[in-house]
C-alpha cells in the first residue's frame, strides 16, 4: 500500500484536494481534540489535461435537499437501474438515457478514476465574455503611455467575440460609447456624487430596453462592443487617451474618483449582462481622493493612513471606504462579475479599502511601482494566458456547492468567494471563514485558485460509526468556461472514519502537515483580516505550533510591521487564493544555494546559509531574490565571468538566473525580481526572511565561520523552539 | 383738445384780460391802451408795434426769458391753446387793433376797460390765455422777443425772443435777468413778479385775442403769436445772446414797462416772433412787412413779418402788409405767402406754439367769441395753410392740437409736410369749433359720444402731433452739431439726426435725462411729479463721424479719484492751491493730486493741460483699470462665448439646429474684437442638449471632435477642461467638423423633452472652470419639463388675465433661476436666449437669467426655417458681433443733494448702489431714477457720473466714465421747459412694466395716468397763466406726453388683446426694460412712412404721418416700423405703376402677402424702397421682419394694432379720447 504521502499526492493530482487529516476522527469530541480541524484545500479548476469533459448533464439525486451528483461512491443497482445517493441514501432511478448501463458499460461518472468529472451543459444562450477596462487617467505621462500600450496590446489577447468596454476616470468619469462613428462619444459623470444603479442606468440610457431582449443587446452595445468590431476604434481611443486635464494645484493630489468609476462600471454590467462572466479591470495609479470610497483627501500634507493610524483609529476614511467597496463588491458578486485591481504607484493606492472588490469577486490584485515596469506588463499579459488547449485560464461566475455525509457538516470556506447563503442539511452552525452556507460564489477562477474548506464532525461520541465507514464530500462547481460554455465539475472524495482512541497512530500518520499549516494559516489570515491585532498571534500560538508557524508568525500575512496596509492586504489577498505549494512558499520562502561545491541545493532559511562563496536564490512568491555572497560579488565585480578561463564561474552566475526565469515564467502575479549581493541595499529582502540564528547579540557566541549576522531583535528559531518546548510541557501539565 | 381749445380760446381772451386785470393787467391794459403799443398796434402796425414792443420786451424779455423757458414749454402747451391763445398773442396786436381796430370790440375791449369784460367773458380763456401767453406767448414774446430781439434781430429777435425766451429758459443763467423781469410770468411765482409781465401777457394775450380776434379775426393774431413763439424758440436757441440784445431792448423797455409791453411784446413777439423766426429765414418778406411796419418801429416790421409768419395770425402778416387794417385781409392773404416763407422757420417755432397749446382752450374761447375763434378758425386756417410751416409749428403742437389746431391743422396740412394736413385745414377750422369746451369736460371716451357728437368731434389734427414735433426738431436742431459743453441744454430728439461734440458732458447717445433742469428741492420734485431719471447706454455705438471715448491711462496707481466719494477725475473737479489739490465736484472733498499728475494752473484756474486730457475736458472717456479693479486681483482672462443648442425633436424639425450650425461656421470669424486686424481672442465652446447635455471637445490636436454626454442634470458640471473652450483659428477644422455633424447626429432624434436650468449651469460652470467671463448663447425650443433643476410646468392661464393675480404670470414660476442668475453675475456669465417656441414656454421664467445678466431674449414663435431664417440669422449675427463688455459693474455717483435710487434694465443688484452686469453690450440701457436727499443749488447744478468697470473683449479691464451736468431750478417752469418727453416715456414704460410684477395691471395703468395728470396739473397750476378749467394746457416740452403715454397704456403688456399670449407680454416686458430712448420711442409710437410719396431722386425720406388709419390713403403704400417689425401696407387702390415698381406686378390681387422681402427689381423706386428698409433695419438692434399687409387682408388686424392713435380692438383709447380723459383728470386735480 502506498504511503500516506503518495496517497495525498495522488489525491491532489486527481481531485485537487488536500486534507489536513486523511483519516477522520469519528466523533465531534475527538475531532475537537485534534486542534487542527477536519478541513481541506480545494482547487476547483485544477488543470487536468487528461480529463476530457463529458457532454451531458450530471445525474442528480432526486431528494430536493440533497441533489448530489451521481458519483463513483454511489451504490448502483444495474439491473433495477437504480442508484443510491451516498449522501442521503435516497434511491434514485437512472434517467432514460442511462437505460443501457451495466457493470461493463458504466458511465464515466461511476468509474473510480473519475472522482472528478466535468460536464458541459447547454443552458441558455452562450453569453460572451465581457471585459470592462476602468482606467485611471491621473497618471504621469510615462505611466499612462505604458498603460495605453498595455491596454492596446491586451485587445489582441482577448477572445475576438468578447465584449469590451472602456471607462476612464480622473476627476470625472467617462463611459465611452464605442459604437459611434465620427464623433466619439462618452458619458460623463462627476466623481463626487453617489448615484443609485437606477440613476446610472437612466443616465446611460439603459432603461428603455427592458421590454425586449434584442433592444437590450443594442443598448448595451453602445458601451460594450465585440472586440473584433471596435478593435480599431478602441485602439484609437486608447491612443488619444489624455491625462486628466484638470489642474492639480501645488500640494494636492490629483482628484481621483475611483469609487464612482467602479460603481458605474458595476452598474453598467449589472444593467446589461447580469449573471454573465465579466471582468472589470481597474487600473489605478493612486488612491481614490474624492467621492465615496475615498481613501485620503487631496491634501498632500495629509499622508495616506498607515498601520499606526489605523491602530490609533486615526484613519478617517477607512471604514467608510471599506463599507462602500464591500457593498460594491457584493453587488458585482451577485451578478457574477469580478473586479481586478491593477494598482501601480510608489505610494499606497488604497488596496486596504478596495481589496474586498477582488477578494469577494475572485479578481486579481496586482501591485506594482509603475505601469511602466515589466512586472505590471507581464503580469497583465499573463492574465490572458492560455492553457494547453489554447483556452484562457480563467473561468467566470462559478458557484461551488459542498455536500457532505451526514456525520460531517461544512463550517465555512476561505478564499476568493462570497456566500450564496444556501442553507442545507450539511451546513454547520459553527462558522469558520465564510460560513453558514453550503454554496459559495466564485466570480472568477483560474486553475490555481484554491479554497480552504473547513468541516465539523457532528457525529456524537455515543453513536459510533461502523468500522470501515467512510465519510464523503462532494464539490460541485458550476462555472462559465472561458469559451463561454457552462460547465459543471464534480469532485467527490471519501475518507475513512477512525476512532481516535483506538487508532490514534493511524490518524497521526494521516496528518498532512503542509496542508494543515496552510489551512491554519488561512484561518489566521482570515482572523487577522477580520479581527486585527495581536490577538491573532496569540490565538495562533495557542493552536498547533510547528515549524511553519515560526515563519508564519514572521510573515507579512500576520505581521504588519514594515508593511503598509496596502501591502498587507495584497499579501493576504494572494495567500488566500493560491494553492498549497505556492502558499507554502509564501509562508516559508525557499532558499537555494549555488556554489562550486556541488549542485544547487535547498538550504535552511537561516542566516547561517548566507555564505560568501555562495549564491542564494530565494523565492518568497512575491519576490525572487538572487543574492551573491561577498566573495562571489567581488569576483563578479572583477569581471571573472567574462574571462573564458572562468567559464565555470559564468555558469555559476547564470544558474540561479535561469532557475529564476523558470519561476518567473509560470508565476502569477509576477514576483518582484531582485538581483543583489552582499551589502546591497536590496539584500534586506533576504535578510528579513531568514531565521536570525546569528544576530548582533550573539554574533560572537556562535561559531564564526558561517553565515551573516542579522541586525534584529526578533527571536531566532532556536529561541522560539526552546520556549515552545517549555510551554508545551507546562501546558500539558 | 380742440374742444379744450375752444374753451380756452374763449378763456384766453377772457383770461388774459382778467389776468391782466388782476395783475398789472389793468395797468397793462392801461398801458397797453395807453401804451404806444396799442397805438402802434392800433393800426395793424399795432401788432407790429406790439411786436416792437416785443423787442423792447425783449429787453425785459431776458428776464422773461427766464420765464421763457417756461413759456417755451408753455408755448407749446399753450399752443394747443396757443392757437386760441395765439389768438391771444395776437391779442397783442389787438391792443393795437384796439386802438385802431377798436372797432373790433374785442380789441377795444381788451385794450380798455373792456378787458374785464373779456376777462369775464373769457374768464376761463383768460387764464388759459395767460398761461398761453405766459407760457408760450408771454414767455416767448417777452423773453424771447427780447433776447432774440437782440440787437440784430430786434424785430426778429422779438419774435425770436419769445421763442428764445422759451428756450432761453434752458439757458436760465443768461436769462437770469428775465426772471426778475416780468418775463417770468410763467411760473406762478413769476406771476407776482411778472404780474406785470404776466398781466402784460395776459393782457396782451387777452387783448390780442379779443382784439386780435376781432380785428384780424383774432385768429390771425393769435396764431401769429404762436408762430412767433415757435420761431422765437428757434431763434432763441441760436441767439441766446440775443437776450443781451434785448437788453438793447431797453428802449423797448418802455414798452415793457407798459408791459402791456410784455403783452404787446408778447403779442408783438408772437406776431413778430413768427416773423423773427420766419423772418430770419423766410422773412425776406420781412422787409416788406417792415415797410409796413415801418410805420411802427422797425421791430414791428419784423414783427409783422413774423406776424405774417404767424400767418396763422396772418393777422400778423396781414398787418404787416396792411400794416394796419390790412391785417385780417392781408393777414389772410399775406400770411400765406409769408407763411410759406415763414413756414420753414415757424415750423420750428411751432413747438413753442405748442406750449401755448395749453391755450387750446383758448381756441374755444376764441370760438366762443365766435368772431375770434371763428375768425381765428377761419382766417387761421387759410393762413395756416399759408402758414403751414410756421403756424403748424405753433399750432402744430398746440395750435393744431387745439383750437389753433384747426387752423394749424390746416396749416400743418398746408405745410405739406403733413400730407394729411392740407385736407385737414379745411376741417381744421371746423375743428376748433369741434373743440367744444363741453366736449372736453365730458369724459374722453364718453365725451365724444355725448356732447361732442352733438357738437363737433375733436379734430385729430388739432391735437399735438408727434410728427410735427419730430419734424420741427429735425428742422431746428438737425443741422448743427450738438455741443455738450453747455450745462442743462436739452439735446435734439432721438428722431433727429445730429452730430454730437463732446465738450464736457456725455453725449445724449450715452445719457439722456428726463429733465435737463432739476428742481432744487424735493418738494418741488414731488409737486411736479416729473420723474427725474437718466437713461444711460454706457457702451453705445457712436456714428462714424463721432470720436469714441478716449482711453486714459493713469499708470500703476490707477485712475485718480476723489478720496471720499471715489468719483473719478472729471471736468467737474476743481483744482486748487496751484494745482496741488483738487476739490471734488460731487462731495466737495479735497484730495491731493499725486505728483505724477500735477500740473500748473492757468490764470483761470484751469490746468494748463486741461485740453490735452480727456478726463478734464470731455464728458465721456475710459480709464485703463489696474489690477486692483480686477476680480480676485487677477488680470482677467479673455472672455469666452459658449453656444448651447437645443437638439430636441422640435428644434431639429423646425430647422433651427441646422441653421445655427451652418451659420456659426462663418460667424465665428466675426467675434467681437477691438482691432479689426487682429483675430479675436474670445474663445468658443459648444454644447448641445435635450434631456441631457452634450459637451464637445474640439481641441485643435484632435482629428475628430469628441462628445461628452452629461446625463447627471441634477447636479451639473463641466466634464472637460482642456478642449472645451478653444481659439477659433486654432481649432477651425475640428469645429467645422463638429458643426457639420451635429445636425446629422440628431436628425433622427425622438427626444422631445428638454432641460434648461442645467444648460445655463453648464455654461456657467464652464466659465468658472476657465476662470473667465463670457456669454452664453442658448438656442432653446420648448418648456423645460424634463426632470432637472429648473423644471417648469405649463401655467399659462388666460383666465388670470385682468385679475389681481395676473401679476403672478409675470413673475418667475420658481426661484431657481433667480438664484442661478445671481451666480451667473458673480462669474460674469451673460446669457442670451434665443427661443423657438411652438407653444407656451414661460418666457417670464426663462427670461430671468438673461434679464438679470445683461443678456437679451429673442423669440421666434412658430419658427419656420424659410420665413424666419433671415430675421433669426441677422439677429444672431448682430448679437454675436456686437461690441460688448463683460463682468461689468456700473455705479452712478451724484453730487450732494440727489442720489440714484432706482435702476431699471437687464442687470442684477446685490446692494443698492452697484449695478452688476455680467455682460453689457452696446444696446443695453439702464434707466436710473434720482431722488433728492437734500437741496440742490442753482449755481452748481446737479452732477452725475456714471462709471462702468468692465472687461473688454480683449480681456482688458477698463472703466468707462460718463459725466453729466444738468441745471437746477427754483422755478417749476424751468423744469417743465427742459423736459424730454421721450425720455420720460422711456422711464414710465420701464417703471410700469416693472410694477406689473407686483401690482394688478389696472392699478399700474391708473397710477400712470394719475402721475401724468399730476404732472400736467402741476404745470397748469404753477406755470400756466390762469385760464378756464375747461382749457387743457400742456407744457411745450410735454405736449406729446398724453399721446405717448396712451401708447404705453395701450401696449400689449399693459393692455393685452385677446390674441396676445402671456409669453409675448412677458417677452415685451423684458425687452422694454433694457431699451434706450430711440427704441422705446419707435416701439411705442411706430414710424409710418407714406412710401408712395417717396422721392427717388433725393436721400430724404418722406415725412412720416401719424399712426392713424384715417391718414392712410387707399391709393397709398405705407411702411410701418415698430422697432421689432416692418409692415408694408398696400392700399387697395394703389396705382398699378407703384405696385409694379415695388412688387413687380401691377395687380393688387397678385401680391403675395407671405413674402418676407421685396423682390429685387431694377427700378429706382424699388431700389430706393429696399434701401430704406435696409437702413431702417440697420438702425435697430434687432432685425425687423418685413410683412406685406394688403388692405382688407387678415393681416391688417395686426397692422392696425400699431396705429396707436386709433382706438384698438382690445379697448385701448384713441388719442383724442385719451387726451380728453387726461384733461378731465387734470381738471379734477385742479379742482
Amino acid at each position: 500500500m502506498a504511503t500516506f504521502q503518495e496517497f495525498i499526492q495522488q489525491n491532489e493530482d486527481r481531485d485537487g484536494v488536500r486534507c489536513s487529516w486523511n483519516l477522520w476522527p469519528s466523533s465531534r469530541l475527538e475531532a475537537t481534540r485534534m486542534v487542527v480541524p477536519v478541513s481541506c484545500l480545494f482547487t476547483p479548476l485544477k488543470e487536468r489535461p487528461n480529463l476530457p469533459p463529458v457532454q451531458y448533464e450530471p445525474v442528480l439525486c432526486s431528494r430536493a435537499t440533497c441533489k448530489a451528483v451521481l458519483n463513483p461512491l454511489c451504490q448502483v443497482d444495474f439491473r433495477a437501474k437504480i442508484w443510491a445517493c451516498n449522501f442521503c441514501f435516497q434511491r434514485n432511478p437512472f434517467p432514460p438515457s442511462y437505460a443501457g448501463i451495466s457493470e461493463v458499460n458504466q458511465p464515466a461518472e461511476l468509474m473510480p478514476q473519475f472522482s472528478t468529472i466535468e460536464y458541459i451543459v447547454q443552458r441558455g444562450p452562450a453569453a460572451p465574455l465581457v471585459f470592462l477596462y476602468v482606467v485611471d487617467t491621473c497618471l504621469e505621462e510615462e505611466d499612462l503611455q505604458a498603460l495605453r500600450e498595455s491596454l492596446q496590446m491586451s485587445l489582441s489577447l482577448l477572445p475576438p467575440n468578447a465584449l469590451v468596454g472602456l471607462i476612464t476616470f480622473g476627476r470625472m468619469i467617462q463611459v465611452h460609447e464605442l459604437s459611434c462613428e465620427g464623433i466619439s462619444k462618452s458619458y460623463v459623470f462627476r466623481g463626487t456624487k453617489e448615484l443609485t444603479p437606477k440613476q446610472i442606468h437612466e443616465m446611460l440610457g439603459l432603461m428603455k430596453p427592458t421590454t425586449s431582449v434584442p433592444q437590450e443587446a443594442a443598448a448595451s452595445c453602445r458601451f460594450l462592443q465585440p472586440v473584433h468590431k471596435v478593435d480599431l476604434n478602441l485602439t484609437d481611443l486608447l491612443g488619444e487617451l489624455q491625462r486628466d486635464p484638470w489642474p492639480v494645484p501645488q500640494g494636492k493630489r490629483p482628484l481621483r474618483s475611483t469609487g464612482i468609476a467602479l460603481s458605474i462600471a458595476v452598474a453598467l454590467l449589472e444593467g446589461t449582462f447580469p449573471n454573465t462572466g465579466a471582468r472589470m479591470m481597474l487600473f489605478t495609479g493612486g488612491p481614490p481622493t474624492q467621492g465615496p470610497g475615498m481613501v485620503v483627501g487631496d491634501e498632500l500634507k495629509t499622508p495616506i493612513r498607515s498601520w499606526h493610524d489605523i491602530q490609533k483609529d486615526n484613519a478617517h476614511h477607512m471604514k467608510k471606504a471599506i463599507k462602500y467597496h464591500e457593498a460594491l463588491a457584493n453587488r458585482a458578486a451577485v451578478n457574477g462579475h469580478s473586479i481586478d485591481i491593477y494598482a501601480c504607484a510608489l505610494d499606497q493606492t488604497g488596496l486596504l479599502e478596495m481589496k474586498c472588490l477582488s477578494n469577494l469577486t475572485g479578481g486579481h490584485i496586482v501591485m506594482g511601482d509603475s505601469f511602466n515596469t515589466s512586472l505590471f506588463k507581464q503580469t497583465f499579459q499573463r492574465v490572458f494566458s492560455k492553457d494547453y488547449n489554447g483556452e484562457f485560464r480563467m473561468a467566470f461566475g462559478a458557484s461551488l456547492e459542498v455536500k457532505t455525509s451526514r456525520e460531517l457538516k461544512v463550517s465555512g470556506a476561505i478564499g476568493p468567494c462570497v456566500s450564496l447563503n444556501a442553507k442545507g442539511p450539511s451546513v454547520s452552525e459553527n462558522e469558520m471563514g465564510v460560513g453558514g452556507t453550503c454554496q459559495w460564489k466564485i466570480c472568477s477562477l483560474n486553475p490555481s485558485t484554491t479554497l480552504a474548506l473547513y468541516f465539523e464532525v457532528v457525529n456524537q461520541h455515543n453513536s459510533p460509526i461502523p468500522q470501515g465507514g467512510r465519510g464523503a464530500i462532494q464539490f460541485v462547481t458550476q462555472y462559465q468556461h472561458s469559451n463561454t460554455q457552462r460547465r459543471i465539475r464534480v469532485t467527490t472524495i471519501a475518507r475513512n472514519w477512525a476512532d481516535a482512541q483506538s487508532q490514534i497512530q493511524h490518524i497521526e500518520a494521516s496528518f498532512d502537515q503542509e496542508a494543515a499549516a496552510v489551512l491554519m494559516a488561512r484561518l489566521g489570515v482570515f482572523r487577522a483580516e477580520s479581527e486585527e491585532g495581536p490577538d491573532v498571534l496569540r490565538w495562533l500560538d495557542r493552536q498547533l505550533i510547528r515549524l511553519f508557524m515560526f515563519h508564519l508568525r514572521r510573515s507579512p500575512f500576520l505581521q504588519v510591521f514594515n508593511n503598509s496596509p496596502d501591502e498587507s492586504s495584497y499579501y493576504r489577498h494572494q495567500f488566500v487564493r493560491q494553492d498549497l505549494t505556492q502558499s507554502l512558499i509564501m509562508i516559508q520562502p525557499i532558499l537555494y544555494s549555488y556554489s562550486f561545491h556541488g549542485p544547487p541545493e535547498p538550504v535552511l532559511l537561516d542566516s547561517s546559509s548566507i555564505l560568501p562563496d555562495h549564491i542564494l536564490l530565494m523565492d518568497t512568491f512575491f519576490q525572487l531574490v538572487i543574492y551573491h555572497g561577498e566573495t562571489i560579488a567581488q569576483w563578479r565585480k572583477a569581471g571573472y565571468q567574462e574571462m573564458p578561463e572562468y567559464e565555470n564561474f559564468r555558469q555559476l552566475l547564470q544558474a540561479p538566473v535561469d532557475d529564476a526565469q523558470e519561476i518567473l515564467q509560470t508565476r502569477f502575479p509576477m514576483p518582484r525580481y531582485i538581483d543583489t549581493e552582499h551589502g546591497g541595499s536590496q539584500a534586506r529582502f533576504l535578510l528579513s526572511k531568514v531565521n536570525p540564528s546569528q544576530t548582533h547579540n550573539n554574533l560572537y557566541a556562535w561559531g564564526q565561520e558561517a553565515g551573516a549576522p542579522i541586525l534584529t531583535d526578533d527571536v531566532s528559531l532556536q529561541v522560539f523552539m526552546d520556549h515552545l518546548k517549555k510551554l508545551a510541557v507546562s501546558s500539558s501539565a | 383738445m380742440n374742444v379744450n381749445q375752444q374753451p380756452h380760446m374763449a378763456s384766453p381772451y377772457g383770461q388774459p384780460q382778467p389776468g391782466y386785470q388782476g395783475y398789472p393787467q389793468s395797468g397793462y391794459g392801461g398801458q397797453q391802451v395807453p401804451g404806444g403799443y396799442p397805438a402802434q398796434f392800433a393800426p395793424y402796425n399795432g401788432p407790429a408795434s406790439a411786436y416792437q414792443p416785443g423787442p423792447p420786451q425783449g429787453v425785459r424779455g431776458p428776464p422773461t426769458s427766464g420765464a421763457p423757458p417756461v413759456s417755451a414749454a408753455q408755448a407749446y402747451s399753450q399752443f394747443g391753446q396757443g392757437e386760441v391763445q395765439n389768438g391771444p398773442p395776437a391779442m397783442g396786436p389787438p391792443p393795437q387793433r384796439s386802438p385802431v381796430s377798436q372797432p373790433y370790440s374785442q380789441g377795444a375791449m381788451n385794450l380798455t376797460g373792456p378787458q374785464p369784460q373779456y376777462n369775464q367773458q373769457f374768464g376761463a380763456p383768460p387764464t388759459s390765455m395767460q398761461q398761453m401767453t405766459t407760457q408760450m406767448a408771454g414767455m416767448q414774446v417777452g423773453s424771447t422777443v427780447p433776447s432774440p430781439a437782440g440787437p440784430g434781430y430786434a424785430p426778429p429777435t422779438i419774435s425770436q425772443a419769445p421763442v428764445s425766451a422759451a428756450y432761453t429758459p434752458s439757458d436760465p443763467s443768461s436769462y437770469a435777468p428775465t426772471p426778475t423781469v416780468p418775463s417770468q410770468p410763467p411760473p406762478a411765482e413769476r406771476v407776482p413778479q411778472s404780474t406785470p409781465s404776466q398781466p402784460y401777457y395776459g393782457a396782451p394775450a387777452q387783448q390780442p385775442f379779443p382784439t386780435a380776434a376781432p380785428p384780424f379775426s383774432a385768429p390771425g393774431p393769435a396764431q401769429a403769436p404762436a408762430p412767433p413763439l415757435a420761431s422765437q424758440q428757434s431763434f432763441p436757441q441760436g441767439p441766446p445772446p440775443s437776450q443781451p440784445p434785448f437788453s438793447s431792448a431797453p428802449p423797448q423797455a418802455p414798452p415793457t414797462a407798459s408791459y402791456g409791453g410784455p403783452l404787446p411784446p408778447v403779442q408783438a413777439p408772437h406776431p413778430r416772433a413768427p416773423p423773427p423766426t420766419s423772418q430770419p429765414s423766410a422773412f425776406p418778406g420781412g422787409p416788406p412787412p417792415t415797410s409796413t411796419l415801418s410805420q411802427y418801429p422797425g421791430p414791428p416790421m419784423p414783427q409783422q413779418s413774423p406776424v405774417s409768419q404767424p400767418s396763422p395770425f396772418h393777422s400778423g402778416p396781414p398787418p404787416l402788409p396792411t400794416t394796419a387794417g390790412g391785417f385780417p385781409p392781408q393777414g389772410g392773404a399775406p400770411p400765406r405767402p409769408l407763411h410759406p416763407g415763414m413756414q420753414g422757420p415757424p415750423l420750428a417755432s411751432q413747438g413753442p406754439l405748442m406750449s401755448q397749446a395749453n391755450h387750446v382752450a383758448p381756441p374755444q374761447p376764441g370760438m366762443l367769441p365766435g368772431q375770434p375763434t371763428a375768425g381765428m378758425a377761419g382766417p387761421p386756417p387759410p393762413q395756416q395753410p399759408g402758414m403751414q410751416g410756421y403756424p403748424p409749428q405753433q399750432n402744430g403742437a398746440f395750435g393744431q392740437v387745439r383750437g389753433p389746431q384747426p387752423g394749424y391743422a390746416g396749416q400743418y396740412p398746408g405745410q405739406q409736410n403733413y400730407g394729411a394736413a392740407p385736407p385737414a385745414q379745411a376741417p381744421a377750422p371746423s375743428a376748433p369749433k369741434r373743440l367744444d369746451p363741453d366736449s372736453i369736460p365730458s369724459p374722453q371716451a364718453s365725451d365724444i359720444p355725448p356732447v361732442q357728437k352733438t357738437r363737433h368731434r375733436i379734430d385729430p389734427d388739432a391735437i399735438p402731433s408727434p410728427i410735427q414735433v419730430i419734424e420741427d426738431d429735425k428742422a431746428n436742431k438737425g443741422s448743427e452739431p450738438f455741443v455738450t459743453g453747455v450745462r442743462g441744454q436739452a439735446p435734439p430728439l432721438v428722431t433727429t439726426n445730429f452730430q454730437v461734440k463732446d465738450q464736457g458732458n456725455a453725449s445724449p447717445r450715452f445719457i439722456r435725462c428726463t429733465s435737463y433742469n432739476m428742481p432744487c428741492t424735493s418738494d418741488m420734485a414731488k409737486q411736479s411729479q416729473v420723474p427725474l431719471a437718466a437713461v444711460i447706454k454706457p457702451l453705445a455705438t457712436l456714428p462714424p463721424d463721432e470720436i469714441p471715448p478716449y482711453i486714459v491711462d493713469h499708470g500703476e496707481g490707477g485712475p485718480i479719484r476723489c478720496n471720499r466719494c471715489k468719483a473719478y477725475m472729471c471736468p467737474y473737479m476743481q483744482f486748487i492751491e496751484g494745482g496741488r489739490r483738487f476739490q471734488c465736484g460731487f462731495c466737495s472733498c479735497v484730495t491731493e493730486v499725486p505728483p505724477h499728475y500735477f500740473q500748473h494752473l492757468d490764470h483761470t484756474g484751469k490746468r494748463v493741460d486741461c485740453c490735452d486730457r480727456p478726463e478734464l475736458s470731455m464728458g465721456s472717456y475710459e480709464f485703463m483699470a489696474t489690477v486692483d479693479y480686477c476680480k480676485n486681483n487677477k488680470i482677467p482672462q479673455p472672455p469666452a462665448f459658449i453656444f448651447l443648442i437645443d437638439v430636441s425633436y422640435n428644434a431639429v424639425k423646425n430647422g433651427m439646429v441646422r441653421m445655427v450650425c451652418q451659420e456659426l461656421k462663418t460667424l465665428l470669424d466675426y467675434l467681437p474684437r477691438e482691432n479689426p486686424d487682429v483675430q479675436s481672442n474670445i474663445r468658443v465652446g459648444f454644447v448641445t442638449y435635450n434631456k441631457v447635455l452634450h459637451f464637445y471637445n474640439v481641441k485643435a490636436s484632435l482629428a475628430q471632435p469628441q462628445m461628452m454626454v452629461v446625463s447627471d442634470v441634477a447636479d451639473m458640471f463641466v466634464p472637460l477642461l482642456d478642449g472645451f473652450l478653444v481659439n477659433v483659428s486654432e481649432s477651425r477644422v475640428v469645429i467645422e467638423s463638429l458643426l457639420d455633424q451635429i445636425p446629422d447626429m440628431f436628425a433622427d432624434t425622438r427626444e422631445t423633452e428638454t432641460v434648461f436650468g442645467p444648460v445655463i449651469q453648464a455654461g456657467l460652470e464652464a466659465l468658472k472652470a476657465a476662470d473667465c467671463a463670457g456669454k452664453l448663447f442658448v438656442f432653446h425650443s420648448s418648456l423645460p419639463i424634463a426632470e432637472a433643476p429648473g423644471k417648469l410646468k405649463n401655467r399659462e392661464d388666460k383666465k388670470l388675465v385682468g385679475t389681481d393675480k395676473e401679476k403672478s404670470l409675470f413673475q418667475p414660476q420658481i426661484s431657481f433661476y433667480a438664484n442661478l442668475a445671481k451666480e451667473c453675475v458673480t462669474q460674469g456669465c451673460c446669457v442670451d436666449l434665443f427661443l423657438f417656441p411652438n407653444q407656451y414656454v414661460d418666457v417670464a421664467t426663462l427670461g430671468v437669467v438673461p434679464t438679470s445678466t445683461g443678456g437679451s431674449v429673442y423669440k421666434y414663435t412658430y419658427f419656420q426655417a424659410q420665413s424666419d431664417q433671415e430675421r433669426f440669422l441677422n439677429d444672431l449675427r448682430k448679437d454675436v458681433q456686437k461690441p460688448m463688455g463683460f463682468d461689468a459693474v456700473m455705479r452712478v455717483r451724484t453730487s450732494t443733494g440727489i442720489r440714484a435710487t432706482d435702476f431699471f434694465g437687464s442687470f442684477y443688484m446685490s446692494n443698492t448702489t452697484d449695478v452688476e452686469l455680467a455682460g453689457l453690450d452696446c444696446d443695453k440701457t439702464v434707466t436710473v431714477e434720482f431722488r433728492h436727499d437734500d437741496k440742490l443749488s442753482e449755481e452748481t447744478g446737479a452732477l452725475m457720473q456714471c462709471a462702468v468697470l468692465y472687461t473688454s473683449c480683449t480681456g482688458q479691464r477698463r472703466l468707462r466714465i460718463h459725466n453729466m451736468a444738468v441745471n437746477c431750478c427754483a422755478q417749476l417752469a424751468d423744469l417743465y421747459r427742459n423736459c424730454e418727453t421721450d425720455t420720460i416715456i422711456n422711464y414710465f414704460a420701464k417703471y410700469a412694466y416693472r410694477s406689473i410684477l407686483n401690482n394688478p395691471t389696472k392699478n399700474v395703468r391708473d397710477s400712470l395716468v394719475n402721475q401724468c395728470a399730476q404732472i400736467l396739473a402741476c404745470y397748469r397750476k404753477n406755470c400756466a397763466s390762469p385760464s378756464s378749467a375747461g382749457q387743457l394746457i400742456l407744457p411745450e416740452c410735454m405736449k406729446l406726453l398724453p399721446v405717448y403715454l396712451n401708447c404705453v397704456l395701450k401696449s400689449d403688456v399693459l393692455h393685452p388683446g385677446a390674441d396676445v399670449s402671456l409669453d409675448d407680454r412677458a417677452y415685451l416686458r423684458q425687452l422694454v426694460s433694457a431699451m434706450d430712448v430711440t427704441e422705446s420711442h419707435v416701439f411705442f409710437y411706430p414710424r409710418l412712412l407714406p412710401v408712395h410719396k417717396l422721392d427717388v431722386e433725393s436721400d430724404a425720406l418722406p415725412v412720416a404721418i401719424r399712426d392713424s388709419e384715417e391718414r392712410l390713403s387707399k391709393g397709398g403704400v405705407y411702411l410701418l416700423e415698430t422697432g421689432l417689425n416692418l409692415f408694408l401696407w398696400v392700399g387697395a387702390n394703389a396705382q398699378q405703376e407703384l405696385l409694379q415698381n415695388i412688387f413687380g406686378t401691377p395687380a393688387f390681387s397678385q401680391i403675395d402677402p407671405s413674402m418676407t422681402s421685396l423682390p429685387v427689381l431694377e427700378n429706382p423706386y424699388s431700389k430706393r424702397l429696399r434701401e430704406i428698409i435696409e437702413s431702417f433695419r440697420m438702425q435697430r438692434s434687432r432685425y425687423m421682419k418685413l410683412m406685406v399687409v394688403k388692405q382688407e387682408d387678415k393681416l391688417e388686424l395686426i397692422f392696425k394694432h400699431f396705429l396707436v392713435e386709433d382706438k384698438n380692438n382690445s379697448g385701448g383709447a384713441s388719442y383724442v379720447d385719451f387726451l380728453c380723459h387726461m384733461h378731465k383728470e387734470i381738471r379734477q386735480l385742479l379742482s
